[in-house]
């Protein structure tokens, strides 16, 4: 990417720390050996060391023990594998019934959706305009036949960010298991599994500055969870495949240099950019106004197109995202902005800013200056909000 | 620059021509609308005695290509009689852009949409209608020409998708079955733009639209 594209869409994918490279580096080169027990040779002791290590220090932020976290290629896979691990292991002996809401990120959907057509109900859930559930509805949903409920952490578009610990709440006194997709949220946002009654977890290292392709799956003690990955006895026999050493040390280095400090620094970016977008007349921020992750601004702006406005933005240098059908692969309108009680409208002229690493403060000011040209340029011919 | 756009239609994008309203057009028409995404005003100055085309401008809430259609059938349509310019086709519009990305066509087809039905309300408004005429099955067809899958960019008449017996007409209700799984991808889309596309006729009173599993 050139060096002076404003990248603002790190909930899609962020640049890669050179301090996570310099971290895989030796497993790429030295170490590459497999992982082996500890009665194998030298090289494969010291990769599962490195292994091992790396589950320690991702288990460790997430307050769980070594064996409750499975490496996997990512979030997508560790979705599919919490929802269809459940479902297969709990059918028969508890009952059939998943309960999500409308607003999950695909990897979620559509696992449940593929479960549906194996026999499956589903229930997705209505959230409120700010994209939060109600509890009340949570409670309600749940019957005996329930087995899984699963709720994001934070919405992948607008950022809201769910109350874990009164959802696990209910799910416990329920006796259903829980699983949150983190992905957009851990470890920005903290997530103890001691503090919060949650049993499985989605994480992911490629929104960190982490490498792709890498991801883990808390699974808490006792958890009822088909393998569905068949192979090798890799990941206490709960996942097969070569392990990915270089990508788990990678990703372990990546939460490390997650810190407080730096997610305040976004946090105000986030806010200034916010302010400064609201003053453009008709916009309105999509999702909670403080009950979000600190890196993400979503903004619709009324009586213009979101595909235009990437378009325009893209030529003067920045990298955003939009809810926009015209720029979705299926041509339909954000399910996020739709499930909020948006309409096409809202959808169609909404924008998605998330911040990373090496944006740096003059950036908010940079994009905030060229959206407000962008939207004046788009609005001067459009046929809607004239006087 | 490896985007889907030729750099044609990126051209028209960056800089529209003929955009904005004719206050004392003509003959006017807004095609699509807020509700279902992309929307196009398109506004005409004619010439009472030769009936060509001496202004039109448009207007658009949409993304690129409809954007770049807008412009580009404006300067296509300018000069011309209305009946040459009603034979603008979409085809043609496309092909002066350079091309356009197949999923994208719906979004295009709204702005020649947008000059043909500007051009009816002036011929309505200034008597030139010569006479009503009943909707026929081929004359469902005939619109449904303009009904695209998004996924080939290719109309549904074409694609089989809706033959000549899944379309039946009774008492102005207009019934087609599209040849589809109803859940599939572009279902809703398909079912929307079916509706669009039917509802104006004039003695047409419902439309329904039916998958077929």
């Amino acid at each position: 990417m050139s060096q002076d594209v404003i990248y603002l869409d790190n909930s899609a994918a962020t640049r890669l720390d050179e301090r996570v490279l310099e971290a895989m580096r030796p497993y790429l080169f030295d170490t590459y050996a497999v992982a082996t027990s500890q009665f194998g040779y030298t090289p494969g002791i010291e990769a599962r060391d490195a292994l091992d290590a790396a589950r320690a220090t991702i288990a460790g932020k997430l307050g769980a023990t070594l064996e409750e976290l499975v490496f996997t290629s990512g979030s997508t896979e560790s979705s599919n594998m919490a929802l269809k691990g459940v479902a297969l292991a709990l059918a028969e002996k508890k009952g059939r019934h998943i309960i999500t809401t409308r607003i999950e990120d695909f990897p979620v959907l559509y696992s449940a959706r593929a479960l549906e057509k194996q026999g499956f109900r589903v229930t997705y859930l209505e959230v409120d305009e700010h994209g939060l559930v109600d509890l009340d509805k949570l409670r309600d949903a749940i019957i005996s036949e329930t087995i899984l409920v699963s709720i994001q952490a934070a919405n992948q578009e607008i950022g809201t960010l769910q109350d874990l610990a009164a959802i696990g709440q209910v799910c416990r006194d329920s006796g259903v298991l829980f699983h949150t997709d983190a992905t957009h949220s851990f470890p920005r946002v903290p997530l103890d599994v001691r503090e919060v009654p949650v049993d499985l977890v989605t994480v992911t290292a490629h929104l960190i500055h982490g490498p792709k392709g890498v991801g883990g799956l808390y699974v808490r003690k006792g958890t009822p969870l088909i393998k569905w990955m068949d192979g090798g006895f890799q990941e206490a026999n709960r996942r097969a495949g070569t392990e990915n050493i270089s990508s788990a040390v990678g990703y372990a280095k990546a939460v490390e240099l997650v810190t407080q400090e730096e997610t305040e620094r976004l946090r105000e970016m986030r806010d200034r950019l916010i302010k400064r977008l609201l003053h453009i007349p008709h916009s309105r921020l999509n999702g909670h106004p403080t009950l979000r992750l600190p890196h993400n601004a979503n903004v619709s702006f009324r009586f213009v197109e979101g595909e235009s406005i990437l378009l325009h933005l893209d030529m003067l240098g920045f990298a955003v995202s939009t809810g926009s059908a015209c720029f979705s692969r299926s041509l339909e309108a954000s399910h996020v902005m739709m499930g909020i009680g948006g309409n096409h409208e809202r959808a169609h002229g909404s924008v998605r800013f998330t911040f990373g690493r090496f944006n740096k403060a003059g950036d908010v000011d940079a994009v905030a200056d060229a959206i407000a040209e962008v939207i004046e340029k788009l609005r001067a011919i459009s046929p809607l909000g004239k006087e | 620059m490896p985007i889907a756009y030729s750099e044609i239609v990126m051209e028209h994008f960056k800089h529209p021509r003929n955009v904005g309203e004719i206050e004392d057009h003509d003959g006017k028409a807004i095609e699509g609308s807020p509700a279902c995404g992309d929307m196009v005003a398109v506004y005409l100055k004619v010439d009472p005695e030769s009936h060509r085309i001496a202004d039109i401008k448009f207007e658009s809430y949409g993304c690129a290509s409809n954007i770049a259609t807008g412009s580009i059938i404006t300067e296509m349509a300018k000069g011309k009689t209305i009946e040459e310019a009603r034979e603008i086709s979409w085809k043609q519009a496309s092909e002066a852009l350079g091309g356009l990305p197949p999923i994208k066509t719906h979004c295009s087809v709204l702005a020649v949409d947008g000059l043909r039905a500007a051009i009816q309300n002036y011929e309505e408004r200034h008597g030139l209608i010569k006479e009503w005429v009943p909707t026929t099955i081929e004359v469902v067809r005939k619109r449904l020409k303009r009904v695209m899958n998004p996924l080939t960019g290719l109309d549904v008449i074409r694609t089989k998708l809706v033959s000549e017996n899944d379309i039946e007409l009774q008492d102005g209700i207009v019934r087609v079955v599209v040849d589809l799984p109803s859940n599939h991808q572009f279902a809703t889309n398909i079912r929307e733009e079916i509706v669009e596309k039917i509802e104006p006729l004039w003695d047409v009173d419902k439309v329904e639209v039916e998958f077929t599993e």
